[in-house]
């Protein structure tokens, strides 16, 4: 392949270059020559109508389209710093999402305790020391804010825990195996304002330890907690940019359209 | 305008008669299926009454030896027991691993069209008739086994054992997978967004998730076990001993009521009233198990 030396240049300050994805649910085109640079230790959002491919975008990353048959991909995401594609089919998924967390729309905890719920992804790793895992566990819980409200009951059933604190435990687990870029589905669509906004207050925080890429149909919340926002629509990169410069003067009728509400 | 609305209240009524009938045939069917499950029951406890005013429920209930058929009786249901215990515990040993390795394999790993061909043959095994199992235990199964273990008599415990455990595996993969199946996709994707493995998914995820409904998949195993009569009755020598020895032959509470059954028994002896005495045994004993297991299959599905 040939890459142009300002195409490299550019990489260098991303953390993850999506490049000309094209991908397929069986026939159906989901997504259409989609180009995107996520900056490293930066907060980028997808935002767009209903089906306009941003989940489906934010879960090539992880390859979790490789779950199901009949998904293709078509194209590149080149993972920082050691340039690795993600998509190439010689590059193991379990590989990516050894390096790659997410978090989903509803909270999904597993029927396990608390205290294991966090460990799962070190357990998955080998990484069995009591010792190590008390440490990353605790780490892991006080950076997604839970660490004070469960540290009495760790042992307790995880779905004990109300919808909010099951959410910021899903970022305590993801968070357990220190990964590089972290990807949010939604996260607080199942979930109450106060909840939602001490979600938010940790993505903020969380921002300057890891890369964010969070999905979002709520375009304040994008305004809130990113830095970079890319606007979607039927598949296809509309506008991408600095959060602030895309929400007061979008490029793109169409951008404006739907942040001004008439349309979406 | 009056005649045309009195018509209308007219067909209302023929309509709301007609709606009655058809409801209350349905209760009547409804019922009787509830009805004739009591009656049997009343039957058990009744005869098994007239059982007890001959024989001590202590004794029954402690006696080692089983000898109703003989001159000197004696009605210790132990034996029975044990052979009914030791049976089921060797079909449980062949029928929860496989069933649970199958049903994991259907539920996680086996693409659709695996799954689709496997499962209809699975079903076949628990619809052929047991006595076929019980000729294919004592000609060929027993015959097999004393090639490896010569001291094996014709008639024992082991063989129809296994054979019982090889066709209740479709009653532990069926329900298993079906309680695995049930457990949200979301959750096999936060555990693969992990990096996990399929297989760690399975063990460490989908299995725990689904844990009451697979445990709920092996109460119904171990009372379907309890409860094959043909196989045993033809296999096991109905013979009953007081022995734990899956390598000897023995009597369950099933083989011993189909052979008094069949023998020339007088009606109404304490040799007659005691098969319902050993049937209530196995009824309380079966019952408890399907409410366990009933319980544990409702359970899991409120997890989520």
């Amino acid at each position: 392949m040939v890459t142009s030396e300002v195409v490299e240049q550019a990489v260098a300050r991303g953390k993850a270059d999506v490049r000309g994805l094209n991908f397929f649910y069986g026939e159906k085109q989901a997504l259409k020559d989609v180009n995107l640079s996520v900056q490293d230790k930066k907060v980028t959002a997808l935002i767009g109508p209903s089906g306009c491919g941003k989940s489906t975008l934010l879960r090539c990353f992880n390859r979790m389209h490789d779950l199901y048959p009949g998904n293709r991909y078509e194209g590149e995401i080149v993972l920082q710093p050691d340039n690795l594609n993600i998509l190439s089919p010689k590059v193991d998924a379990i590989e990516v999402r050894m390096r790659l967390s997410m978090v989903f729309q509803k909270p999904n905890p597993f029927p396990k305790s608390i205290y294991e719920n966090v460990a799962y992804g070190l357990r998955v790793r080998g990484i069995n020391r009591r010792t190590i895992l008390d440490e990353k566990v605790e780490e892991a819980l006080r950076g997604a804010a839970l660490w004070e409200e469960v540290k009495d009951r760790l042992g307790d059933l995880a779905f004990n825990l109300s919808g909010g604190q099951q959410q910021r435990l899903c970022i305590a687990r993801a968070l357990a195996s220190d990964p590089e870029l972290l990807l949010f589905d939604e996260p607080t669509s199942a979930l109450d304002p106060i909840a939602t906004a001490s979600i938010e207050q940790l993505i903020n925080e969380l921002k300057a330890r890891v890369t964010i890429l969070i999905v979002t149909h709520n375009m304040q919340q994008a305004a809130r907690v990113s830095d970079f926002t890319a606007y979607m629509y039927l598949g296809e990169m509309i506008e991408y940019g600095v959060t602030e410069d895309l929400f007061v003067k979008p490029r793109k009728k169409q951008t404006e359209d739907y942040i001004t509400g008439r349309f979406g | 305008m009056a005649n045309a609305f009195e018509g209308r209240l007219a067909h209302k009524f023929t309509r709301n008669i007609k709606e009655r009938v058809i409801e209350s045939i349905l209760f009547l069917m409804a019922f009787s299926a509830v009805a004739i499950t009591v009656a049997i029951l009343a039957i058990l406890v009744v005869e098994s009454l007239g059982f007890f005013e001959h024989v001590s429920i202590f004794e029954f209930l402690t006696g080692t030896v089983w000898s109703p058929l003989f001159a000197d009786a004696h009605y210790g249901i132990l034996p029975l027991l044990a052979g009914t215990l030791t049976v089921a515990a060797v079909a449980l040993a062949v029928a929860i691993p496989m069933g649970t390795i199958i049903a994991i394999y259907l539920s996680e790993f086996a693409p659709h069209k695996v799954r689709e061909t496997v499962k209809p043959f699975l079903e076949l095994l628990e619809s052929v008739p047991t006595v076929v199992f019980g000729y294919f235990a004592l000609l060929y199964f027993t015959p097999f086994l004393q090639i490896f273990m010569p001291g094996l008599p014709g008639f024992n415990m082991l063989a129809p054992g296994i054979v019982i455990g090889v066709f209740i595996i479709p009653y532990i993969s069926s329900v298993a997978e079906d309680a695995m199946r049930a457990v949200p996709m979301a959750m096999r994707e936060g555990s693969y967004a992990m990096g996990a493995t399929r297989f760690q998914t399975a063990i460490r995820v989908v299995t725990p998730a689904a844990i009451s409904g697979i445990v709920a998949a092996y109460v119904l195993a171990v009372s379907r076990a309890i409860g094959e009569t043909m196989v045993v009755a033809i296999a096991a020598g109905l013979q009953p001993k007081f022995t734990f020895n899956p390598m000897e032959p023995a009597a369950t509470i099933t083989a011993y009521i189909v052979q008094v059954s069949l023998g020339d028994v007088e009606h109404g002896s304490v040799a007659y009233q005691s098969i319902f005495a050993a049937g209530l045994v196995l009824v309380v004993m079966t019952l408890a198990l399907n409410v366990f297991g009933h319980v544990m299959r409702k359970r899991y599905r409120e997890i989520y």
